[in-house]
């Protein structure tokens, strides 16, 4: 028993000295990490498409530094512990010199640490929890954080829409859907609007009529719903049911087809935020569906975007750097100026793009590009 | 704080109470006839969103009957049907081997028939752990009633509890075998030895509770059109509650223990929203630490 330890340890101890006489290699190894299975499989699908492409990209384009670019890529389940396992196993094992990803706010929450502690710049493709940018100079990401939408969600609101009162609704046992809320409340009320309801919900209650009738009773011209699809659509059903007749308006946690599939009629002239719209006109946006569709036969969704742009931007700041050292790259990480498929990123002090934000409308029971609001 | 009471909201209130009375009505009936807290009734009510569902796809796509309210009344039909086979079958395998055995094994088995259900539900992959949207089986109309508005799902859930509830009394008052239930409920030996068949009434009550649940399930989706194989927990949870806030065992109790369930729900989210969820709960402490026998129960000695 003992002895197969032993010689398991000599086995890991000669394959880790093996690929760390590497680094005069061909190749620039960056560490790619994403959901492919678990809650957030199709989530970390779209993702990893992104990378891939990206990645191919470049290297027909003659790669990095002179170098063909390589991605290990690894799969960090949906699980926080396991993402800081295939964190240092990229880290440690394979030497990558930088880390696009992941999906899930906990997971690079747990991610994050490791790179910072080892050096190595990481960017995250769609956690917005703000605190993840915040553990340290090395940690970036590509879309923007859960405050921007509530705030982009109340100046649509105001501006476009013209609407003097508002309600909002959102889930108590969840930060996403409390902080677009609170964000929404603090910029309405800023620009001169009022809330004039302001009401949580239980984690998976179905009956919302309650606060629904609570608020409504205050006549709202919009109803801000920050939650999930699977609520918004029986929140839509029972606002209409109570007779309310404006919009709807919610964030990047509506972008599932079930939304219209159980909303239906309740859902219709509704809009959300979201990171990207495939219907954008921009040549950068329409390329990128193109060739998108091309190779992988589907539309791409704002996950496979996010992905494809955050590491379109982490190799073209190892370009910059020319060099592979973290620091360097860090460096020239702060100073990008991307103009990518979710918009033109620039990161500010807390290392956060500052970008703008498109308007999807349900129209006819599919999202419509609406417009772009900037910050 | 006017707007707490509003008509609106009182309709709100009985809309819910309709729903956890059905329920309800299972447990009492199940536990005034065998003395069992039967905490798989909850799954039956989601048993009976699902064939419910299964029944809307099936009429509708492969024997294309119109939409409407004939076709309502067949899914209505086929959802108690669907409640009353899976309330026969989990008594026929968990309970019965168990009817004379210490009470606490029949209550372990009820929980473990309870995530029996839900967890087979989530692994069958035509079913899956994933919510769905609930169709609408009518079209859903608005009536202007003062102030609030009321749509006919509401007339509809209100309507069909309230027939099911008058069936049901007539059924337990009026009829042999109402009087064969209410023999066994009060000595299952007296009961035998006078000819009635035990294990026929007994498998009756699950049967009619299990209808019930169905049905309820089927307002449910029809109601708040989102199910989960999950979903018949904290409903199943709060009409218990109801259940032993009106007395376990009684009949009326349980309905009158349900909308009061309903309305408090509804005014308490109505307060604060965070006060909603929990104050079903608070009841059950109360009415425990107040009147333990609930509001028209009987005194008896033991209870579970």
């Amino acid at each position: 028993m003992k002895s197969s330890v032993v010689s398991a340890f000599i086995a890991v101890a000669l394959a880790g000295s093996f690929l760390a006489c590497d680094k005069g290699a061909k190749e620039i190894k960056i560490g790619g990490v994403a959901p492919a299975t678990g809650e957030a499989a199709t989530f970390g699908a779209s993702t990893k498409n992104g990378f891939d492409m990206a990645i191919a990209e470049w290297n027909a384009k003659g790669g990095v530094l002179g170098k063909q670019v390589k991605m290990s890529f690894a799969d960090d389940k949906g699980d926080p512990a396991e993402a800081a396992t295939v964190w240092t196993k990229l880290i440690e094992q394979d030497k990558v010199c930088a880390v696009v990803g992941t999906v899930m706010s906990k997971c690079s929450l747990a991610g994050a640490p490791i790179s910072q502690a080892a050096k190595i710049p990481m960017i995250s493709t769609s956690s917005t929890n703000p605190k993840v940018t915040l553990v340290g100079n090395y940690i970036f990401r590509v879309c923007f954080i859960d405050p921007f939408q509530g705030t982009v969600g109340a100046k649509f609101a105001f501006e476009d829409l013209k609407a003097k009162k508002a309600a909002c609704i959102f889930d108590v046992g969840n930060d996403y859907t409390k902080g677009l809320s609170e964000f929404f409340k603090a910029k309405f009320t800023a620009l001169g609007g009022q809330v004039v309801g302001y009401e949580g919900h239980a984690t998976g209650t179905t009956d919302f009529k309650a606060q629904l009738t609570k608020v409504l009773a205050a006549s709202p011209d919009v109803l801000y719903v920050s939650d999930y699809y699977n609520d918004v659509a029986l929140i839509a059903k029972q606002a209409r049911e109570l007779g309310f007749k404006g919009p709807l308006l919610g964030g990047d946690g509506w972008d599932s087809p079930k939304l219209v599939e159980v909303g239906g009629s309740a859902v219709e002239g509704c809009f959300f935020t979201n990171h990207y719209s495939q219907d954008n006109t921009s040549p950068e946006v329409q390329n990128f569906v193109k060739s998108y569709q091309a190779k992988y036969n589907a539309v791409p969704d704002a996950l496979a975007a996010l992905g494809y742009d955050a590491t379109n931007i982490m190799l073209d700041a190892i370009s910059k750097a020319g060099s592979t050292d973290g620091d360097k790259i860090r460096d020239a990480m702060s100073k990008e100026d991307f103009k990518g498929v979710t918009g033109q990123v620039k990161f500010d002090g807390d290392r956060n793009p500052v970008k703008s934000a498109v308007i999807i409308e349900i129209k006819g029971g599919k999202q419509v590009y609406k417009t772009t609001v900037n910050p | 704080m006017g707007s707490i009471f509003s008509f609106q909201q009182i309709i709100n209130g009985l809309q819910l109470g309709a729903i956890y009375a059905l329920i309800a009505l299972g447990y009492t009936m199940v536990y005034g006839i065998v003395r069992l807290i039967n905490f798989a009734h909850g799954d039956f009510f989601m048993v009976g969103a699902y064939v419910a569902y299964a029944a809307f796809y099936m009429f509708n796509f492969f024997l294309k009957v119109p939409q409407g309210n004939g076709m309502a009344f067949l899914v209505l039909i086929v959802a108690m049907i669907g409640g009353a086979v899976v309330a026969l079958l989990s008594n026929q395998f968990a309970y019965k081997p168990l009817r004379y055995k210490p009470r606490l094994s029949s209550l372990v088995t009820a929980i473990g028939v309870s995530m029996l259900l839900e967890y087979l539900f989530s692994a069958l992959p035509f079913i899956g752990p994933s919510p769905r949207g609930f169709p609408e089986l009518l079209k859903k109309e608005m009536y202007h009633f003062g102030s609030a508005e009321i749509s006919n799902y509401v007339v509809i859930d209100l309507l069909v509890a309230a027939v099911l509830m008058i069936g049901l009394t007539y059924l337990v008052r009026r009829t042999p075998l109402g009087k064969a239930m209410r023999a066994v409920s009060q000595d299952k030996d007296a009961a035998k030895l006078m000819g009635i068949d035990v294990e026929m009434v007994i498998g009756f009550t699950f049967a009619v509770g299990g209808a019930f649940a169905g049905a309820a399930g089927l307002l449910a989706g029809l109601t708040y059109p989102r199910i989960q194989p999950y979903m018949g927990i904290l409903p199943g949870l709060k009409a218990f509650i109801a259940a032993v806030l009106g007395g376990i065992g009684n009949i009326p109790g349980a309905v009158l223990g349900a909308f009061i369930m309903g309305l408090a729900e509804t005014f308490a989210t109505a307060y604060n929203s965070l006060l909603g969820e929990g104050i079903a709960f608070v009841i059950l402490i109360v009415v425990l630490l107040l009147r333990p026998n609930g509001i028209l129960g009987e005194k008896t000695a033991d209870k579970i």
